[in-house]
């Protein structure tokens, strides 16, 4: 009986808990992703998501020749680093931010116009032994421009 | 009672572990329809790619990307190429008000860039209407607007408030489980700036024209367009949609854009990465006029 009460009103919570995180990756995109676009223009698009450690999320842009570009990749602070790469549509690595101790920010322009991909992936922490659940949160990714 | 309890719990698990499910394969999330992608390098490596991948995001150049892209082309401004702010009346369905949210966002942004201050007011509250329409909260508020005519001659300032009222009217709808709105909305605002791009070109000069360039490089975004809309496929609206912008596919195939492979090249300094590559178009008038006439018929029935 008692368990017939509990696990509906569970379940119900899980379901609000998950909407609450996406509705909270708004105002962490806003706050934590944002500001370090600083004297570029944000374009305006939206692309957030709560990943777990070790989820990975794709981006598929066109970038345009004669723009100098940033973009900024943040994730929650629950969060172990979050690695990004860049492909071209021939999947070679054009940069990665392994190398530059997992700097949220990458600054690129380009000589002519080019569909990009980008690989975002949380890394895994190694202190799981303890059978803690792996972390969650949000993850913003976001684009600014200017004329070169 | 007791039974009658335990069933009624049962059907509640039932439903809740549904929606969950349901929640999970959403649009933006990764799904079936997501998985479409047609490209010119290896399809089968990429699916492989995306099947990994928890989200995938089709990020299409925004109104405000799509307006910079026709002024840094060094294309004028036409007033007359706007579509009016008195059709805002007209629109009650929510793909049309979708699709004109994009397309007066793209509008105004247009206007910004080229200092037309009374029209930018004009057009922002055009798309506020829009946006209220669609029921998107807060997306575009009146002290927004306040704030342009107290800055109409920052341009900063401008570039940063429709920015920002554009992303409010984008998460909103993301966060709020209506990714099929969404995808209208960009396509709206995409294809006013292909359609603003394929007016203005001068064709007495075309050969070198940067603006043809850039309406060239649109190439590069119809797969991703495609994409976005394809993660709502069944919808009826994104299904008609899906079959307009496969007609521009077929004329963007017909415009030749190879380039060379990519060499990042770091730049000491503007402490900048560039990516070198070389790239060989073609389009000849005659496609340019297809594509012109195909954007503008899409574009006309947006907008009536």
């Amino acid at each position: 009986m008692r368990a017939s009460k509990i696990i509906p009103v569970l379940v119900l919570l899980i379901i609000a808990s998950t909407g609450f995180a996406d509705a909270q990756c708004k105002a962490f995109a806003k706050s934590e992703c944002l500001p370090k676009l600083s004297g570029y223009t944000h374009d305006g698009n939206y692309h957030a998501a709560v990943l777990m450690e070790g989820e990975e999320a794709e981006l598929y842009k066109t970038f345009y020749s004669d723009m100098d570009y940033r973009v900024s990749i943040v994730g929650d602070e629950k969060l172990p680093s979050v690695e990004f790469r860049v492909l071209d549509a021939d999947r070679n690595v054009l940069y990665t931010n392994k190398d530059k101790n997992y700097a949220s920010t990458w600054d690129f322009k380009l000589q002519s116009s080019q569909q990009l991909k980008f690989i975002i992936k949380v890394t895994s922490s190694s202190n799981h032994s303890s059978g803690d659940a792996p972390a969650s949160g949000c993850v913003a990714i976001m684009f600014g421009f200017k004329l070169n | 009672m007791n039974k009658i309890f335990r069933i009624g719990s049962g059907i509640l698990v039932v439903m809740s572990l549904f929606i969950m499910l349901c929640s999970g394969c959403r649009g933006g999330k990764k799904s079936e329809q997501e998985v479409i992608r047609v490209d010119m390098v290896d399809k089968t490596a990429i699916l492989e790619d995306i099947e990994k991948a928890e989200r995938v995001f089709q990020a299409l150049p925004s109104p405000l990307e799509s307006a910079m892209l026709i002024k840094s082309s060094g294309a004028g401004f036409d007033q007359k190429l706007l579509n009016p702010v008195s059709n805002a009346n007209n629109y009650v369905t929510s793909k049309s008000m979708a699709l004109n949210l994009g397309i007066y966002t793209c509008d105004l942004s247009y206007a910004s860039l080229y200092e037309q201050t009374q029209l930018l007011i004009d057009y922002m509250e055009a798309a506020k209407k829009m946006a209220d329409g669609l029921g998107i909260l807060r997306a575009i508020e009146q002290k927004n607007i306040d704030e342009l005519e107290q800055n109409i001659n920052n341009s900063e300032v401008i570039m940063k408030i429709v920015s920002e009222t554009f992303m409010n009217s984008n998460s909103y709808l993301e966060e709020n489980d209506q990714p099929a709105t969404a995808s209208m909305v960009l396509l709206g605002g995409w294809i006013e700036g292909l359609y603003l791009s394929t007016k203005l070109v001068n064709m007495n000069n075309f050969d070198g024209n940067k603006l043809v360039s850039r309406i060239i490089d649109q190439k590069l975004s119809i797969d991703i367009l495609l994409n976005l809309l394809s993660g709502s496929k069944g919808n009826p609206a994104i299904d008609e949609l899906i079959s307009e912008v496969t007609k521009l596919k077929i004329v963007f195939d017909k415009i030749r854009l190879d380039t060379s492979p990519v060499r990042p090249v770091y730049d000491e300094a503007s402490e900048a990465t560039i990516l070198r590559s070389e790239v060989k178009t073609d389009m000849t008038p005659e496609v340019f006029s297809e594509l012109a006439a195909l954007a503008s018929e899409i574009r006309n029935s947006f907008v009536k």
